[in-house]
Formats: C-alpha cells, sequence, structure tokens
C-alpha cells in the first residue's frame, strides 16, 4: 500500500480536485435525479428550505417510466419525440461533418487570404449561442424576417418558419447546422494538415486520381479526427438545448427529449420534478447504449479508442 | 497518430501547393466557394449589426434597408442604464467567465497531464467518465444541484455558478488538454526530472509553457461557455438585478410577446464583443490546439 501510494500519489494529486468536483456536482445530483425518477415528486411537494417546509413526495416504482413509455402524448409522446430527436441529430451531424469537411478541404489550400477566410469562417462559434438564436429568430420571422423577404423578393413562397409545422424543425436545423460547422471544420482543418504530404506525393507517383488520392489517403488519415468529433457531435447535438428552445419556444414540431424535459421541470404550475428526471436518465441511457455500440463497431474495424 | 514537437507549429502545406499548379476556373471556384460560405457564416452577425443602429419600430419593418432612421441611440440608452443595469450584468458576466475559464483550465491542464503521462489505476475509468457526463442532460441537475448549492452554501453566489459551468467544460478542455499533451515528447520531462525538478515542478515550468495552444483552446471554450450560458444563470443566481450575468439580463428586453429587436440587437452586440476580442486572440492558435486533443480522443 505504501509502495502503491509512493508511486501514485503526485498522479492522484493532479487528478483529485477534478474527481472531487465532479464527483459533488455531477454524480451525486445524478444519483438523486436517478432517486427522483421513483418518486412523485414536483413543485408541491419537494422539501422547501425557504419555506422551511419538509418534503412529502411519495415513492411510485416504475410508474414514471411506465407513463413516458407509454408513449402518451400527456407525457411527452416519447417514442415520436425520440424519432424527432434522431432526425434532429443525425440531419444536424451529418451536415455539420461534411460542410465542415469541404470547407476544410478548400482552406486546406494554398489561397489567397486563407486567415481572413478562416477567420470569417469560425465567427458564428465565437458569438454566444443565446445571441444566435435571437439574431435567427429575428431572420427567420415570418413577416419582417429577412428571410421571407428575400423570399418574396424572387417571387418563392414564403412559409411561416416558426410556426405549428415541421418547418420550424427545419428552420432550427439549420441555424444548429451554421452553429456547428466551425468546431467540424477546425477540428479536420487540424486533422488535414497532419497527414503527411509525401502520402499525397507517392500516390500522384502512382497515378491516383484526386477522387482516389482523397479516398484512400485524406479520409483513412482523417479516421481518428472523425471518429471523436462525431461522437462528440452526437452526444452535444443530442442534448442541444438553448438553440430550440431561444428560437421555438415551447413548439411541440421541435419538441425534442431534452426540451421536453426542460418544458416539464419548468413550465406549468406543477412543475414535475419525476417526469424530468425519468427523461434526464432515459436520454443517458440512450446515449450510453449508442456509444458503445459505436466504439464497438470502431474496434472492430481496427481502430483502438 | 502522433504528432512530435516540431510540427506543432502551423503546418504550411508548402510542398503541395507547388505540386498543384491551379487552373484560373479551379482557382476561381475555390474563391467561389469559400467566398459563399464566409458570408454565409458572417451574415447574421452583420444583420444584428445593422439592426442594432435601427429604433425597435424600424426593426420590424416589412422592406429591408441597411440604414432606417439608424442612430447610436440604442447603445446609448443600454450603457446609460436605461434597459437595466447593464454595466453590473456586464461586470457579473466577466468576472464568472474569468474565473470559470482560470478554474477549468488549470483543473483540466492538471488532470489532462496526469492522463497524459502517468500510469495509475483508474485512468481508463475516469477518462470514460469524462465521456458519460456529458451525456447526461444538465438542465434537469437543475434541482439536485440546487440542494447541493444550498448546503455548500453556495446558493446565489458567482462561486457556486463558476464551480457549475466548471463541471460543464472540465470533460472536454481535459480531453483536448491530454491530448495536446501527448504530442509533448516526454523526453522533456525525463530531461525536467534529472535536472531536480519535481514532477509538479516539470508540468508547471516545463509542459505548461510547451502547451500554449492547447491552453489557448481551452481557455476560448471554457469562457464561451460560461458567457453564452442561460439556464443555470436563471437558475442559481439571485433574482435581485444587481447580481444577474447578461444572458439572464437581456431576456427583458423578449417580454410580453413584444421584441425590442433595436435594443436587443444592440445588446447583443456588445456582448459579442468580448467573446470575439478573446476568439481573435486564439484563433491562430485553434488549429494546433483543437486538432492533437480530437485527434487523440
Amino acid at each position: 500500500m505504501r509502495r502503491f501510494l509512493e508511486r501514485h500519489w503526485y498522479a492522484y494529486a493532479m487528478v483529485l480536485p477534478v474527481v472531487v468536483v465532479i464527483a459533488v456536482l455531477v454524480l451525486y445530483p445524478l444519483a438523486q435525479g436517478v432517486f427522483f425518477t421513483f418518486t412523485n415528486i414536483n413543485e408541491a411537494n419537494i422539501a422547501n428550505p425557504v419555506l422551511d417546509r419538509p418534503a412529502t413526495y411519495d415513492g411510485v416504482g416504475f410508474k414514471n417510466y411506465l407513463n413516458v413509455l407509454s408513449g402518451d402524448s400527456s407525457y411527452g409522446a416519447f417514442w415520436s419525440t425520440l424519432v424527432r430527436t434522431l432526425i434532429w441529430t443525425f440531419g444536424c451531424v451529418f451536415f455539420h461533418y461534411t460542410i465542415g469537411l469541404g470547407l476544410a478541404l478548400l482552406l486546406n489550400r494554398e489561397v489567397k487570404g486563407r486567415t481572413l477566410y478562416r477567420v470569417m469562417l469560425i465567427l458564428p462559434w465565437a458569438v454566444p449561442a443565446f445571441i444566435s438564436a435571437f439574431a435567427w429568430k429575428y431572420m427567420f420571422n415570418a413577416q419582417y424576417g429577412i428571410i421571407n423577404q428575400l423570399l418574396r423578393a424572387v417571387g418563392l413562397p414564403d412559409p411561416v418558419w416558426l410556426g405549428q409545422s415541421d418547418w420550424a424543425l427545419f428552420a432550427v436545423i439549420v441555424v444548429n447546422v451554421w452553429l456547428g460547422v466551425p468546431f467540424m471544420m477546425v477540428a479536420l482543418l487540424g486533422g488535414l494538415q497532419s497527414i503527411p504530404g509525401d502520402l499525397y506525393e507517392a500516390a500522384e507517383m502512382d497515378g491516383a486520381t484526386p477522387w482516389q488520392r482523397f479516398r484512400n489517403v485524406t479520409l483513412p488519415g482523417l479516421r481518428s479526427v472523425s471518429s471523436t468529433v462525431i461522437l462528440l457531435g452526437i452526444i452535444w447535438t443530442f442534448n442541444m438545448f438553448p438553440v430550440i428552445y431561444l428560437i421555438a419556444g415551447p413548439n411541440p414540431n421541435t419538441r425534442i427529449l431534452v426540451t421536453y424535459a426542460f418544458e416539464r421541470f419548468f413550465s406549468g404550475a406543477s412543475r414535475d420534478y419525476a417526469i424530468a428526471s425519468t427523461y434526464g436518465v432515459l436520454i443517458l441511457s440512450v446515449l450510453l447504449v449508442f456509444a458503445t455500440v459505436y466504439r464497438r463497431a470502431l474496434r472492430k474495424q481496427g481502430e483502438v479508442w | 497518430m502522433t504528432l512530435d514537437a516540431s510540427s506543432l507549429q502551423m503546418v504550411k502545406p508548402e510542398r503541395r501547393l507547388k505540386r498543384t499548379d491551379r487552373s484560373p476556373l479551379a482557382s476561381a471556384g475555390l474563391h467561389a466557394g469559400l467566398i459563399v460560405a464566409s458570408l454565409v457564416a458572417v451574415f447574421p452577425v452583420f444583420w444584428v449589426l445593422v439592426t442594432s443602429f435601427k429604433p425597435d419600430a424600424r426593426a420590424v419593418e416589412t422592406s429591408p434597408q441597411l440604414f432606417n432612421e439608424s442612430s447610436l441611440d440604442n447603445y446609448t440608452r443600454i450603457l446609460g442604464g436605461e434597459k437595466g443595469a447593464f454595466l453590473t450584468w456586464f461586470g457579473n458576466s466577466v468576472l464568472i467567465a474569468l474565473l470559470t475559464t482560470i478554474i477549468a483550465v488549470f483543473l483540466s491542464a492538471t488532470t489532462g497531464y496526469a492522463a497524459s503521462r502517468f500510469r495509475f489505476p483508474g485512468k481508463r475509468s475516469l477518462m470514460m467518465s469524462f465521456l458519460v457526463v456529458q451525456m447526461f442532460p444538465f438542465a434537469v441537475l437543475i434541482v439536485p444541484l440546487y440542494n447541493i448549492l444550498i448546503a455548500l452554501g453556495l446558493q446565489g453566489s458567482s462561486i457556486g455558478l463558476v464551480l457549475v459551468y466548471c463541471t460543464t467544460a472540465v470533460p472536454f478542455c481535459t480531453y483536448m488538454l491530454k491530448g495536446y499533451f501527448d504530442t509533448i515528447p516526454t523526453d522533456i520531462d525525463e530531461a525536467g526530472r534529472v535536472d531536480g525538478l519535481s514532477p509538479f515542478g516539470v508540468f508547471w515550468r516545463l509542459i505548461m509553457p510547451l502547451a500554449k495552444p492547447g491552453l489557448a483552446v481551452t481557455s476560448f471554450y471554457a469562457f464561451l461557455t460560461a458567457w453564452g450560458e442561460v439556464a443555470f444563470a436563471s437558475a442559481f443566481l439571485s433574482a435581485a438585478d444587481e447580481s444577474k450575468t447578461l444572458a439572464v439580463g437581456l431576456q427583458v428586453f423578449v417580454q410580453q410577446n413584444r421584441t425590442e429587436w433595436g435594443h436587443l440587437a444592440a445588446a447583443s452586440i456588445l456582448v459579442a464583443i468580448p467573446a470575439v476580442i478573446v476568439f481573435y486572440l486564439v484563433q491562430r492558435f485553434l488549429v494546433t490546439g483543437l486538432s492533437s486533443g480530437a485527434v487523440k480522443g
């Protein structure tokens, strides 16, 4: 034991602060959140230290899970919301990645004004998300928004973007793609720059076409960056809350799992913490399953990650 | 995939430049693509800037104009405190964001370094838990967090909020910095140890200065996490006007079904300026700093 400590104490000393903070502010709340899913806790029966009121909620077993998983619309229509969440997540990440990769390839060439282009292209990342959300909400406004003004000017139909239709989902996906491309672009640009130029030269000597060079040199060279940023992108997008909430508000057409959990949590007189936590646990479970499958698939292809 | 220290500077693909003599057509296409993408990236921000000079009533007219009774009135009214204690909120946000940046970067640097250099039991599960932490929707943790902050006596204080932001920023920052430290050769550590530095001395005096690009990117990320956050700030800070952050305070412009777009735009520009300054300071490190982190995962 003493030798063990002697060998590792500085490693543990360096890790300790983070472990303490994470344990106190994440694991403990998480455990409490899981506990809430088995109760009927809400605003009316939670302990209130300000009013000095003790907690009066009861355990209800798996009732919350049964209610939510039944897909009942008074509990947020779980399954159709899950489908919408998946459309949102994969739609966003697909465009983040493809557009980000395209721009990274363009930026990786020697172009005049490359630095200026790079600064402009990363700008959406630098602006705080709630500001971007306001900006897009303004631009998407059906009457005075610039987008519809332009559409009208060229004689195209001008839908009510943020109303009760699937256009709202389309609109928030557009905004989130705009927000998320810079991160992917920067990460992939770094990946491109770490591919040795010799490989391209060798490929060219062997008579590879540009497409073959892209398929057989660029894409394999980006494998490990790609697998990491796609996984992170999916996790972040799945839980992306401010964009939808600030742009579309509590609109059922843009409802994803996280926004519904937040709605249950904050809106209405009841403030149903139990259902909100149940959604939280279900979100975590979906992502855990996904991450496990994803890693296993990567490992099968010989990638140790 | 490994990078050696000499490639930590921005690699300029000069060899490939000479190789590909682009036709003028391809060159035009390249620029056209970049220009269109840049316009899309910049336009919303530009449009907010244009709107910020218009009076609220002019901002909602149905014909687009660059200038429409434009003036600096929105800015003077906001900075003059007519629309809420803007400067106080600004100060609160700066304080909270800076504290978050410093604490989060320091914590993730030590953790990232330990994970990069030492083999210790529990390292794998630690790194895994950082990934899992990002999966849980934080919005739903508000009640338990609220209880804990009360128990710690931190409810309503900036420090409580700073700690909460650190938990969201640290996992990703640690991943990035670990990847970055991995690209710094361990020979440097060994040389430092031979010269009589303690493990902490090596970390602080040798590795930290070498890791500037990585640190710059993590600072940027941590700063933005705290600067733009809405949900926790509205739940954890007391309702008193003087303790609000900008993200919370700006909600006054969006109330009662009547958004004061001109004022909101002006306030948005004021809020975006510090973020853009931080961004500008770190942008030349962004590519190297982020990629090595992401490459190593």
